[in-house]
């Protein structure tokens, strides 16, 4: 594949889920009366941030066996 | 009405997107270097990706404020476009279609036609789906750029020129892999940005209970059974047991048969993704994986309609109401995104209805620029050229569809009605195709002629059904009956669509089955091979294991669908 597609997405869901979480820590809690007083921003973040990073991993594990061949060329043989 | 307020957490979300969906056109465009590479992806696209772009594709603004406005409007029963319509649809391309499409090489569906039949049909369909393709670009453009306007308070101009110059930019660069590998993302993003609400809105209202208990509020309030607005089927024995008016006959013939096979089978903006997928199987498999998402979507976006007018009945005027004094449908899901999510899941959901518009938008841009450039540019106007003449004209026509896009939706601005008129024409137009390609593709005696009259007739049938019948309530015009004679009433315009799609359908196939038997073959066995069913080796797939086949897949899916057909009876 010419660009690993899970690799953008596993990228913009994480760093969606990092700042959704971050902001659920520091945010007013009163916003939070419309969402039935759940503090979804943390929750969700959570899950985009999991999300993300089953993505990246996926993405990195198809990666990984090719630039370490690479690297070592026939000289090994 | 409320106005939402965006904080800077939310536009910040909104302009990460942006970032990665130039990004990823930006990373792709190296890959560009053939025509075949800007149309159809280099026939290189894995399975799962084409799948998803093939749902993500379809799953434009329109569909997604559409189908939570039917949700509202008609309850459960919008359900049907899927589990009856979608489903076995989607199956029966997969499975029966795909090996034609792609086993031609054929690199559209006009150019399938050509193949099969002649330059004439191919003709024909080319240039009313390009018209066609265009204006549904453009009408979309309209649709979210009022709705932003009216929920956020955008500027309508702003929202057009924004999501046009992205979805251009990234089309320019990465052509077909780019807009593919963004719908992926949307996709991603539409299930990821709406499931929130929809479980937010379920758990106020109470779970499942508690919305066929508001809902039979709703159905009681307008003169229905008290579950008319919670089961699919239960209602359907008469048109004027249901909200959408129509009896099972007309479901299943007009929406489950005519309108979806016609639109899931021959719909080159879906059927394009398949077409870029990396092999046979690949491309077999496309709408079979894309079924499986799809099967859950009315979750997404037929529930929110369903709560919304749950809430709109029982906790007085939650949807505000438009000028004909009913609630206004379209406003189901953007009011809810305002009711429930706060400051940063807020920009979360804008962000996906964003993105549904761009991958609507975008499949009809490169749907758009590979009917222009191989079967308008290429057959009529200038063939022979070299490959990169035509690379060169596939990124013209891209700015060009846009463009034309743009001045439709400011067309759409000036004339009220021509939304109404477009959707009409185009259902003319769509209805008796399906017809074309089934005698085509599994009749090798249908003859060129008969597929151009057919589809001819099937039109004109269609219009002329349109007009001379009316659905109940309506005044005769746009809405039907604008021959002046009334020979019908429909007791909906849901019953009159259907049956509109129904008669395009049977007249074109009965005028192509008659015309074939008078004319004679102009193409031999030896050149329909491939084309057709009798002609062309079967698939085998026992090299492969069971549970790979896409027959497999197939079963599952037909069997899962009937399951949630008979969960909501």
């Amino acid at each position: 594949m010419r660009l690993d597609l899970r690799l953008p997405i596993g990228l913009m869901f994480s760093l969606f889920g990092a700042i959704l979480v971050v902001y659920g820590f520091v945010s007013n809690r009163a916003i939070y009366e419309r969402s039935l007083g759940i503090n979804v921003n943390l929750w969700w973040g959570v899950v985009l941030l999991v999300f993300g990073l089953v993505m990246l991993w996926f993405a990195v594990r198809a990666r990984s066996p090719r630039p370490a061949q690479d690297q070592r060329p026939p000289a090994a043989s | 009405m409320e106005r939402i307020h965006l904080g800077a957490l939310d536009y910040a979300l909104l302009a990460i997107y942006f970032a990665f969906v130039l990004g990823i056109g930006w990373t792709l465009r190296r890959f560009v270097k053939s025509s075949d590479d800007f149309f159809l992806s280099g026939r290189s696209i894995p399975a799962w990706i084409a799948g998803l772009a093939f749902i993500s594709a379809n799953l434009g603004a329109q569909e997604v404020i559409g189908m939570g406005a039917s949700g509202a409007k008609y309850g459960i029963m919008t359900s049907h476009f899927y589990w009856v319509g979608a489903m076995p649809a989607m199956v029966f391309v997969g499975l029966f279609m795909m090996p034609f499409y792609y086993g031609s090489r054929a690199r559209s569906v006009p150019e399938y036609l050509k193949l099969r039949f002649d330059e004439k049909t191919r003709g024909l369909n080319a240039i009313t789906f390009a018209v066609m393709t265009v204006f549904s670009s453009g009408i979309s453009m309209y649709a979210l750029a009022k709705l932003l306007e009216l929920v956020l308070g955008w500027s309508f101009h702003a929202s057009i020129i924004l999501t046009g110059v992205i979805v251009l930019i990234y089309i320019f660069l990465g052509g077909l892999t780019s807009a593919i590998y963004n719908e992926v993302l949307q996709f991603f993003l539409i299930v990821l940005g709406f499931l929130p609400l929809v479980l937010l809105g379920l758990k106020d209202i109470g779970g499942w209970h508690g919305l066929t208990s508001r809902l039979a509020v709703v159905a009681t309030n307008a003169g229905f059974e008290p579950g008319a607005w919670s089961h699919s089927w239960k209602y359907t024995d008469a048109a004027t047991h249901n909200p959408m008016g129509v009896e099972w006959f007309g479901l299943i013939m007009g929406l489950g048969f005519a309108m979806s096979f016609g639109y899931w089978c021959t719909d080159f903006l879906v059927v394009q993704r398949a077409m870029a997928a990396g092999s046979m199987t690949a491309a077999r498999r496309t709408p079979l994986i894309a079924a499986i998402p799809k099967m859950f979507m009315p979750v997404l976006v037929i529930l929110p309609g369903m709560l919304a007018i749950g809430m709109h009945a029982t906790r007085g005027g939650f949807l505000p109401i438009g000028s004909d004094g009913q609630p206004n449908y379209n406003l189901a899901i953007p009011m809810l995104l305002a009711h429930y999510l706060p400051t940063g899941l807020l920009g979360l959901g804008l962000t996906a209805l964003m993105a549904s518009f761009m991958s609507g938008m975008a499949g009809n841009v490169t749907a758009f620029n590979t009917v222009w450039t191989y079967d308008i540019y290429q057959t009529f106007i200038r063939p022979g050229q070299s490959d990169s003449h035509y690379l060169r004209m596939g990124h013209a026509a891209t700015v060009f569809g846009i463009l034309a896009s743009v001045v439709a939706a400011y067309a759409a601005t000036r004339f009220n009605n021509i939304n109404d008129i477009l959707q009409l024409v185009f259902s003319f137009v769509n209805g008796p195709l399906f017809a074309t390609f089934l005698l085509g593709m599994f009749w090798k005696r249908t003859t060129g002629h008969a597929a151009f009259y057919g589809l001819l007739t099937g039109t004109f049938a269609a219009a002329m059904h349109y007009g001379l019948t009316l659905s109940h309530g309506a005044v005769p015009g746009i809405k039907g009956g604008f021959l002046g004679a009334v020979l019908h009433v429909y007791p909906s315009e849901m019953a009159l669509n259907f049956w509109t799609a129904i008669i395009a359908w049977s007249s074109c196939f009965v005028t192509t089955l008659v015309i074939s038997l008078f004319t004679q073959r102009t193409k031999t066995d030896d050149e329909l091979r491939g084309l057709v069913y009798s002609l062309t080796p079967k698939q085998s797939d026992e090299a492969m294991p069971w549970y790979k086949r896409p027959v497999t897949l197939a079963v599952f899916i037909l069997v899962a669908s009937a399951i949630l057909n008979i969960i909501f009876w």
